[in-house]
């Protein structure tokens, strides 16, 4: 009887699903190849990322009580990039854009819906415990120090889960000590301490193992400015001594103009922009801020009068100072000084570039104007 | 234990090689390393707040003096003593064992894993290169025995001076007790491990944190041995697992349990374990499947 039914079943894939997998395989294992040919170049691949989370809605009243209705809300639809190693590249968009659950899937910490994604070659989340061996996190909120321990005792402990030996351990350790400033107060319980430093014992956190690659969650949050420079000081000269790949998300746009040779804008779960800052500037407006300094207000407003045939917007004016907007492909920035100092008697004048919250502003503003104006169509279809 | 300081110098050396040339370390299974260094961790963050501890031993002796006083006033009455499953000696010394083991019981989810769950600095523990459970299991045995160990030995010490607590029945209960409480320990453990990963759900816990001390206090013996229970509940009171935190061993102590049945409790004990440990472990897995750390 077994032996009859097993006889059937390998008659049947035989004649029928054989051919049909052979077939449906082979392009299968193609794709597979040349996914894999691209890993070897970049340190990370991400393609087609899709990840929703169930968000619990209550319907009012009573039955509110009983029915618990979920809705998806999509955290990332569509998002694929590259990094190389030795990349350091900022991660920015609005809250809710989905930069933290980017970081999150990359680091194995959680699973997206569909799309694939390797680190160094592995799949971050079914490959979690060798992954996040390469890997450091800090995120900037949170703190991964043992509240009531001394700094020290927390990196003493890191050492131990990461299994490093004393040798590995206590030279890179005092490295990162002397580099983060941390010496003073290594002794103090976590709890003590200020938020700046907080942070540098934190980034000391998440190197401990050497990691090739490390994620920061918004790392300057709330940091005073001292402590902001120390924090950005210490990730270039990292990057650039050690190879370290590192990928930033930030609500600070000073963070990505100064550290940040890549960037990359996500919106709505997709990227908007990726590439240089300057990419980012022209992909938007490549217009430029012109500040001039006059004799007093009587000479800026005349200023302002005789610049009218001139392509500028006059942003602003105020006492002796005038704050215009211009074009460099209209008109380029040296004929518009040889006819303003034509004009005007300037004082001082300069000019600088877009600041890059406004470019990001309007990234949102034209994408979102053209996703609502796809899904108007959309619904009337539905 | 910040090791020692005077050894190798030279660390500035590190940074002025390029990366690439630093050892390319592949990740080793760290083993028990880390579940031993969580737990020396607990201790001395413990050591730093002597204060509770007094606090707990305070307590404790008021709650045992208590208790051992209701117990002698049930034994002065006439015959009450006769048909007693256990002698007062027994019942006095049971009392002190259950009073200073009371931080060993599970009483709630690890603290820690609970702040860790709420603010989502959870994902921390998933970027760590170990088994999230076998590292809750650490920090919940370290949970377990740290407080414990800091308020038992006094209250043991004054409960024998002063309070009628006797020594162990015979140097084999002793031995036996040993190994029972052991098991003990690791059963509080897993339950708090269990506790935790219900956290995944319910995130607040809160439920849960009222709920056990009902279930602990009663199923364990903390107050009343499980004997002194109707003979109705008596198999009932045998096969659940709770028995085994406090019931089982302080039986063996104090001898109510010979050593050749203590034998066959402390495998019940160590099956138990092993049950809730799977159960641990599988809720863990499911947990961290479903997790979605807050604040994406």
């Amino acid at each position: 009887m077994l032996h009859f039914e097993s006889h059937i079943t390998t008659s049947r894939i035989s004649i029928d699903a054989v051919a049909r997998v052979a077939a449906g395989l082979a392009p299968f294992f193609v794709r597979q190849e040349t996914f894999f040919q691209e890993v070897v170049v970049s340190q990370i691949v991400a393609e087609r990322l899709v990840k929703s989370y169930d968000v619990p809605e209550r319907g009012g009243g009573l039955s509110g009580l009983f029915s618990m209705r979920t809705r998806k809300v999509y955290a990332l639809k569509d998002v694929s990039f590259r990094i190389e190693r030795g990349e350091l590249l900022g991660y920015i968009g609005p809250n809710g854009a989905g930069k933290s659950t980017t970081v999150k899937i990359l680091s194995g910490i959680l699973v997206p819906d569909s799309g694939e994604c390797r680190v160094d070659g592995r799949v971050p989340w079914s490959d979690r415990i060798a992954h996040v061996a390469r890997i450091g996190v800090v995120f900037g909120q949170r703190t991964q120090l043992w509240w009531d321990l001394p700094v020290i005792e927390s990196l003493d402990l890191l050492r131990d889960m990461y299994g490093l030996s004393q040798a590995e351990y206590r030279p890179w350790r005092d490295v990162l000590i002397e580099r983060l400033d941390i010496g003073s107060f290594l002794q103090q319980p976590v709890r003590q301490l200020s938020l700046g430093q907080r942070m540098r014992a934190d980034l000391a956190a998440s190197l401990v193992h050497r990691p090739g690659l490390l994620f920061l969650d918004e790392p300057t949050i709330g940091l005073d400015a001292v402590s902001k420079l120390a924090v950005r000081k210490f990730l270039m000269e990292l990057n650039r001594d050690e190879g370290l790949t590192v990928i930033l998300t930030t609500h600070d746009l000073d963070d990505i103009e100064t550290l940040c040779r890549r960037v990359m804008v996500i919106g709505e779960g997709r990227v908007l922009s990726d590439g240089s800052v300057e990419n980012l500037r022209r992909q938007v407006s490549d217009e430029r801020v012109l500040r001039m300094d006059l004799r007093d207000a009587a000479a800026a407003e005349a200023a302002a009068t005789n610049l009218a045939g001139l392509p500028v917007r006059i942003v602003s004016r105020e006492g002796g100072r005038v704050v215009l907007r211009f074009d460099p492909d209209t008109i380029p920035p040296t004929e518009l000084l040889r006819r303003i100092t034509e004009r005007c008697e300037v004082t001082d004048l300069f000019i600088e570039f877009t600041p890059i919250e406004e470019i990001v502003a309007q990234l949102y503003t034209k994408h979102q104007a053209a996703s609502s104006a796809s899904v108007v169509p959309a619904e009337g279809a539905v | 234990m910040n090791g020692g300081e005077s050894a190798e110098e030279g660390g500035a050396a590190a940074l002025s090689k390029p990366a690439h040339s630093a050892p390319a370390r592949e990740p080793r299974p760290a083993g028990l390393k880390p579940l031993w260094a969580v737990t020396r961790a607990r201790f001395r963050m413990l050591l730093r707040y002597r204060g509770a501890a007094l606090g707990g031993f305070i307590t404790q002796v008021f709650f045992g003096l208590m208790f051992v006083m209701v117990y002698r006033v049930l034994y002065e009455g006439d015959g009450a003593a006769e048909g007693a499953p256990m002698e007062l000696s027994q019942v006095v010394t049971y009392l002190w064992l259950n009073q200073a083991l009371f931080a060993m019981q599970p009483w709630q989810p690890d603290p820690e894993v609970r702040q860790m769950i709420r603010t989502g600095s959870v994902a921390y523990e998933l970027t760590r290169p170990c088994s999230l459970f076998w590292l809750w299991v650490a920090r919940a045995i370290a949970m377990r025995s740290a407080p414990t160990l800091l308020r038992s030995v006094p209250l043991v010490a004054v409960a024998m001076l002063f309070f009628g607590m006797q020594l162990p029945a015979s140097p084999e209960a002793a031995v036996l007790y040993v190994v029972s409480l052991t098991a003990a320990l690791l059963l509080s453990s897993a339950i708090t491990v269990v506790l935790n990963s219900s956290l995944f759900w319910t995130m607040s816990g809160e439920g849960i944190t009222m709920l056990m001390p009902a279930i602990v206090m009663t199923l364990s013996g903390q107050n009343i041995p499980l004997l002194f229970y109707p003979a109705w509940m008596q198999p009932f009171m045998a096969w659940q697992p709770f028995r085994g935190l406090l019931d089982v061993p302080s039986r063996i102590y104090t001898g109510s349990l010979p050593p050749d049945r203590a034998l066959l409790e402390i495998a019940g004990q160590f099956a138990w374990c092993a049950v809730i440990l799977a159960i641990g472990h599988w809720m863990v897995h499911r947990g961290t499947r479903r997790l979605v750390v807050q604040g994406g």
